[in-house]
């Protein structure tokens, strides 16, 4: 049948032909009543779906999928309560720009508005946390809607799309025709850069003795690692990603300064306050990033290269805007570049010294389980993997100590910081590749925030791990209490703990206590060998903090001091 | 290297957007999510039904305005967002004002009226309803010549404003 043949159909049928058009796979779901009629339509489509245990997991899922993959990833639920438990995944994925659509079941057109049984008003509800959404009034808008919705989440800065549908909408026979061509007169991303632009970037570039490259997710977006790589090697440039930039350069690179920002490296943060150009490439100036502005980069030329013109200029001042796809943009200036020498070997020597100085470490405590050393031997024993991370110490940790070399390697909730996120997010993210080794690197705290997608992995076969790094308290939170509130720990002790051991053996997966050093290996090598979830307990030492640490608000370069307390 | 701060002034931008429902709830959630002041918006509908023509009057500093028109620019069903400046536009605003007018100063109210080439559109025994169109300032002005007689009440449309000449905002981004 041609694309744009018609055929009388059901709005729920047509719902699920134009997914299949737009070749989705999978979907991440959970029924109810005012989506049944495409839950009807669910149970013999090709399409596979997952039944999560709870909407958020849902939306979560998808987004762990989409990062992963590069796809969009789909999620699905009930109108009211079934919506409403969407909005935390959805928020996330907009704040990290990821592709996903969300669809959502409605009451009836007729009673839109009258405070209808699980009624909740969903597009109002996430204006502010989608790329666009969508109310399907009418079935025949239906295919466009979707054609639109693919193309706008994927595009352009991605993020969110959602399509709220009324059950007679899905009820109603319509001539079905999918289009072939999506017609926006008015959303027409900027692709190429300008030429004036690249080769002003060329000049500052050619005259520069100190670049670093700072390279946020739209790279990753973009697809432009190898292009950034090449750079890098070109003009001899250090690299540092950003929490959502780690894995488009590879962190074993001679070029390599890791994070920068609050929890940055030294070195990487010391570059950025003395470099002469600052090559930013799909980052945004996050606050978390820069610190206390005035002293963020301040003797350098700034470059700033980004698919979505506001994010130029909103939070520094930039000498080269260049809007457009990074990787595009990256080929052209590489192409225009007349460096015949890159001139930065005393830059480099410079750093070298930093890095000697100042590495990233840690107290090895002798015997004891340090968090740090748990995540050192995952990044070891994993070869092939995609890492996934819950939101706390236990992220940072694994920011500075897991060695990613390739884009689409690690996943973490970096613009709204949500707990919760790793464990649905792997379980999207093992889906979607389903040959990686996947571990979600998690806080005590945090896996209890969605621990109820054990069932959904059991059930679904989905082999992932999750790596609980156990300190029986809200670490991040216990952390700032310690250093800016007096050492009072109010209410981040977590004593009601679960046997985590148990949790997993109760929904049929493998559950093994790690408390010594020693054992962390084989736990490790014991949780790949299994075709079975794997949560693994490691008890690790109490207070253990993050550093490096820069106070919220100070600059860059003002680290808490390293602090041994007795 | 924080971006400079500029002065605080009152700016014109002339939105064109799809003509659907949903739009301005994107656009007036827009200003107040991310904190930027609107002083006034007019929306309706221009020669091609299919797009409407929003005028909205907000005030900050030049960076503030960048923000506002790239953050409008993001949203899926806004066409073209232009800055309309005094010197390349005109723009008009009206008013309906409703004034006491008893016997002893109806003829005081009409005088004042016809200065302003405001028209009376409405009499009772106790008032008048006044209608003018004009800049903000000549609105205003009126507004303080009645005010000795009592305002009963008052409302005001807001700004609208076209370029001037045969310019056009054209329907793309
Ligand atoms: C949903 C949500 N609620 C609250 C927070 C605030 N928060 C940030 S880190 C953190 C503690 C996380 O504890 P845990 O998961 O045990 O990780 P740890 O820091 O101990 O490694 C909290 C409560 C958050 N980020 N997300
Ligand atoms: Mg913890």
């Amino acid at each position: 049948m041609s694309a744009n043949e018609s055929t009388r159909l059901s709005g729920a049928k047509a719902l699920i032909k134009s997914l299949e058009h737009e070749g989705v796979d999978t979907i991440f779901g959970y029924p109810g009543g005012q989506i049944l009629p495409v839950y009807d339509e669910l149970y013999d489509a090709s399409i596979r779906h997952i039944l999560v245990r709870h909407e958020q997991a849902a939306a979560h899922a998808a987004d762990g999928y989409a990062r992963a993959t590069g796809r969009v990833g789909v999620c699905l639920a009930t109108s009211g309560p079934g919506a409403t438990n969407l909005v935390t995944g959805i928020a996330t994925a907009y704040m990290d720009s990821v592709p996903v659509v969300a669809i959502t079941g409605q009451v009836p057109t007729a009673m839109i508005g009258n405070d209808a049984f699980q009624e909740a008003d969903i597009t109002g509800i996430t204006i502010p946390i989608t790329k666009h959404n969508y109310l399907v009034k009418n079935a025949n808008d239906l295919p466009r809607i979707v054609k639109e919705s693919f193309f706008i989440a994927s595009t352009g800065r991605p993020g969110p799309v959602l399509i709220d549908f009324p059950k007679d909408i899905q009820n109603t026979i319509f001539d079905y025709v999918y289009p072939d061509k999506v017609q926006l007169q008015s959303y027409k991303p900027t692709f190429s850069g300008h030429p004036l632009q690249i080769k002003k970037a060329c000049a500052l570039i050619e005259k520069a003795e100190c670049p670093v490259l700072y390279v946020g997710g739209g790279a990753i977006a973009a697809n432009a690692s190898d292009e950034i790589r090449t750079l890098a090697e070109t003009i001899m440039a250090p690299v540092t990603t950003t929490l959502m930039g780690k894995g488009a350069f590879p962190d074993d690179h001679p070029l390599a300064l890791g994070m920068l920002g609050m929890h940055g490296t030294r070195f990487a943060n010391y570059s950025i306050i003395d470099c002469d150009l600052l090559i930013a490439i799909g980052a945004r100036f996050d606050d978390r990033v820069t610190g206390k502005l005035e002293s963020f980069a301040p003797n350098a030329k700034v470059i700033h290269i980004d698919i979505d013109p506001a994010e130029l200029g909103k939070n520094i001042k930039v000498d080269v805007p260049i809007v457009g796809d990074a990787k595009v943009i990256l080929k052209k200036i590489l192409a225009t570049l007349k460096l015949k020498m890159p001139k930065s070997s005393e830059w480099l020597r410079k750093i070298e010294v930093w890095k000697k100085e100042y590495p990233l470490d840690y107290d090895q405590g002798g015997s004891e389980l340090k968090p740090q050393y748990v995540i050192q031997c995952i990044s070891q024993l994993v070869r092939d993997g995609i890492f996934v991370t819950e939101v706390g110490q236990a992220q940072m940790w694994s920011a500075h100590y897991l060695q990613c070399k390739k884009p689409r390697t690690f996943l973490s909730s970096g613009g709204l910081g949500t707990m919760g996120y790793g464990f649905p997010a792997a379980i999207g993210a093992k889906v979607g590749c389903p040959d990686k080794d996947v571990w979600d690197i998690a806080g005590d705290g945090s896996i209890q925030m969605n621990i109820q997608e054990l069932a959904t992995a059991m059930e679904n076969d989905i082999k992932v791990n999750v790596a609980i790094i156990n300190n029986m308290y809200l670490g991040m939170v216990r952390q700032w209490q310690e250093l800016f509130f007096n050492r009072r720990y109010s209410y981040t002790n977590m004593k009601g703990q679960p046997n985590f051991v148990k949790v997993a053996e109760a929904y049929g997966a493998v559950g093994i206590e790690v408390t010594k050093k020693s054992e962390v290996k084989d736990a490790i090598k014991q949780a790949q060998k299994s075709d079975r979830v794997t949560f693994i307990d490691f008890k690790v030492t109490r207070e253990e903090n993050v550093f490096p640490m820069v106070p919220a608000g100070a600059s860059i370069s003002e680290f808490v001091e390293y602090d041994r307390r007795p | 290297m924080a971006n400079g701060n500029g002065i605080d002034q009152t700016h014109t931008l002339s939105v064109l957007v799809a003509n659907k429902p949903g739009v301005l709830t994107h656009v007036s959630g827009l200003f107040s999510r991310r904190g930027y002041n609107i002083d006034s918006l007019t929306v309706g509908v221009t020669e091609n039904p299919e797009i409407s023509r929003m005028t909205i009057v907000a005030h900050g500093d030049e960076h503030v305005i960048e923000q506002v028109t790239k953050q409008l620019n993001k949203l899926i069903d806004i066409i073209k967002v232009v800055e309309v400046t005094p010197k390349e536009s005109v723009d008009r605003e009206l008013a309906l004002i409703k004034v006491t007018a008893k016997a002893q100063n109806r003829s005081e109210v009409i005088q004042i009226v016809d200065i302003f080439r405001a028209k009376i559109i409405d009499v009772s025994s106790e008032s008048v309803v006044i209608e003018i169109t004009g800049s903000g300032d000549k609105i205003n002005a009126l507004e303080e010549m009645m005010r000795p007689f009592g305002i009963k009440e008052m409302v005001r449309t807001g700004k609208v404003a076209l370029v001037r000449g045969s310019r056009l905002t054209q329907h793309e981004k």
